[in-house]
């Protein structure tokens, strides 16, 4: 094993108080990425401080998907939440600089979770 | 109050060639605010695990980047052998070391020739990729590839190198660390070109971290960190030192990747000197089963796949985050500020590469 990876699940509504303290006890973000599963959207916090990692671990629903976003604790990940949104199509209420879905330029909306809705564009 | 104007820097721009559109901003010729655009190739690789099975995907891997393929390769495998608990031959890891710390020589003269045109030093431009082009000849006489190396395989190397090839790479950069160190020294004392990078861009430590930055962007900003620390391939039997900068300026930010190129000679050097002999790959059998976040340091920085498999022959994600993406919010933190003339050149000093952040 090259390095231990330990992962704390929480839930929606601790998200912003432990990201916090991941902040406060001087933890960069690494990382943020969501999984389609059978049983939903497991969404990944990925942080490193000194070289040793730390993840959070949220499980949601995959249909309307939604999460607060922690781009007001940790700016730079306004654009992990704008690319979830895009192929996920995970609602960031909060988000501090919101693309509405123009992030990526990509023909299939919210492509990686067919359970969110999945529109082509209107042809011009 | 002066009045605002908004200009479009990119998808195609003379100095960054790489489809990343920023809209700056500006207050006669100072920067107030940048905000970035990407995804305009975005390429959707990640879901194409869907349908390569684990030992194919390797090939996917490989093509996000066309500088730092072979790392992709590397950090892709090392995740799947991790998940699969698969004991690498010690040849293969260091086959893997001295292949990723070419990519990182290649990459960085292929940055600061970028720097040097984009500050219109054509001389200097052309001799940093001369020099590259001799790395580039190594890599395709002990590959076969000069862009996609294609040696990298789960569970070990494809190829095996001769000793008395390998000898013979150290003999040639022995040769090439003297001009590197002449073609540098512009770029570590030439008044014209320290004009134009120190006290340009300066991100502090604290917000190099809070921003989450990777490689020479938050080690110029005197954060020492560097993955090769944990000691993956064949970095746990080296001894090298995390080269780090304090001014967290563009100046800085060169000099890191300058000294990282002396650094990456001296690894090349440490792992011929102790090249184990043996296999270069051990077989694999069966589907892997479990999650790797899987952390390499690319010439740019972190890279990071995460890779999680439930047992069959495809993965159920796999999610690369590249350090240019990483290094973003940094970007549009730096330029916030600057002058207008000074935006090439800011842009330049994270070493954008659109394509991996694209994949």
């Amino acid at each position: 094993m090259i390095e231990a990876q330990p992962t704390t699940n929480i839930t929606p509504d601790t998200l912003v108080p432990e990201t916090q303290k991941m902040k406060a006890n001087g933890y960069r973000l690494v990382q943020m990425c969501a999984s389609r599963l059978p049983e939903g959207l497991e969404v990944n916090y990925t942080f490193d401080k000194d070289c040793a990692f730390a993840n959070l671990r949220i499980l949601i629903a995959a249909e309307s998907p939604s999460l607060p976003s922690v781009s007001g604790v940790y700016w730079a990940a306004l654009l992990y939440e704008n690319e979830m949104h895009d192929l996920y199509g995970i609602q960031f209420p909060g988000l501090v600089l919101d693309f509405k879905g123009n992030f990526y330029k990509v023909a299939k909306k919210h492509a990686f979770n067919e359970a969110a809705s999945c529109t082509a564009p209107a042809k011009s | 109050m002066a009045n605002r104007t908004i200009i479009p820097f990119g998808p195609q721009h003379p100095v960054l060639p790489e489809p990343i559109h920023l809209d700056l901003v500006v207050e006669d010729e100072r920067v107030i605010e940048a905000i970035p655009s990407i995804g305009f190739i975005h390429r959707g690789l990640e879901k194409l695990v869907e349908k390569k099975d684990f030992i194919d995907f390797t090939y996917v891997a490989e093509r996000i980047c066309g500088i730092c393929s072979f790392i992709h390769g590397q950090t892709y495998c090392q995740g799947i052998e991790e998940i699969m608990q698969l004991q690498v031959p010690d040849r293969a890891k260091a086959l893997r070391t001295i292949w990723g710390e070419m990519s990182r020589l290649h990459s960085h003269l292929l940055w600061l020739g970028l720097m040097a045109d984009a500050f219109g030093f054509e001389s200097l431009f052309m001799h940093c990729w001369r020099l590259r082009e001799t790395l580039l000849d190594e890599i395709e006489a002990t590959t076969g590839g000069r862009v996609i190396f294609g040696s990298c395989k789960v569970g070990g190397t494809r190829r095996d190198v001769t000793d008395a090839k390998l000898a013979e790479i150290v003999r040639i950069l022995d040769g090439m660390e003297q001009e590197i160190r002449d073609i540098t020294g512009v770029f570590m004392s030439d008044s014209t070109v320290k004009h134009r990078m120190r006290g340009v861009g300066i991100i502090t430590k604290e917000e190099a971290q809070a921003l989450g930055a990777v490689g020479p962007t938050l080690r110029a900003s005197g954060v020492a960190q560097d993955m090769r620390t944990l000691g993956y391939a064949f970095f746990n039997k080296i001894n090298f030192k995390t080269i780090t900068r304090t001014e967290g300026d563009c100046q800085a930010r060169c000099e890191v990747r300058i000294d990282e190129l002396f650094a990456s000679i001296d690894i090349i050097r440490q792992v011929v000197a102790q090249m184990p002999g043996g296999a270069v790959d051990v077989e694999v059998k069966g589907n892997p089963n479990g999650e790797f976040f899987s952390r390499v340091e690319q010439p740019r920085g972190e890279v990071v796949y995460y890779i999680k498999a439930n047992g069959t022959k495809n993965l159920q994600r796999f999610r690369a985050r590249t350090p240019t993406f990483a290094n973003l919010a940094p970007l549009v933190k730096m330029l916030q500020g600057c002058d207008l003339a000074d935006v090439p050149v800011m842009a330049l000093t994270i070493d954008p590469c659109i394509s991996c952040t694209e994949r």
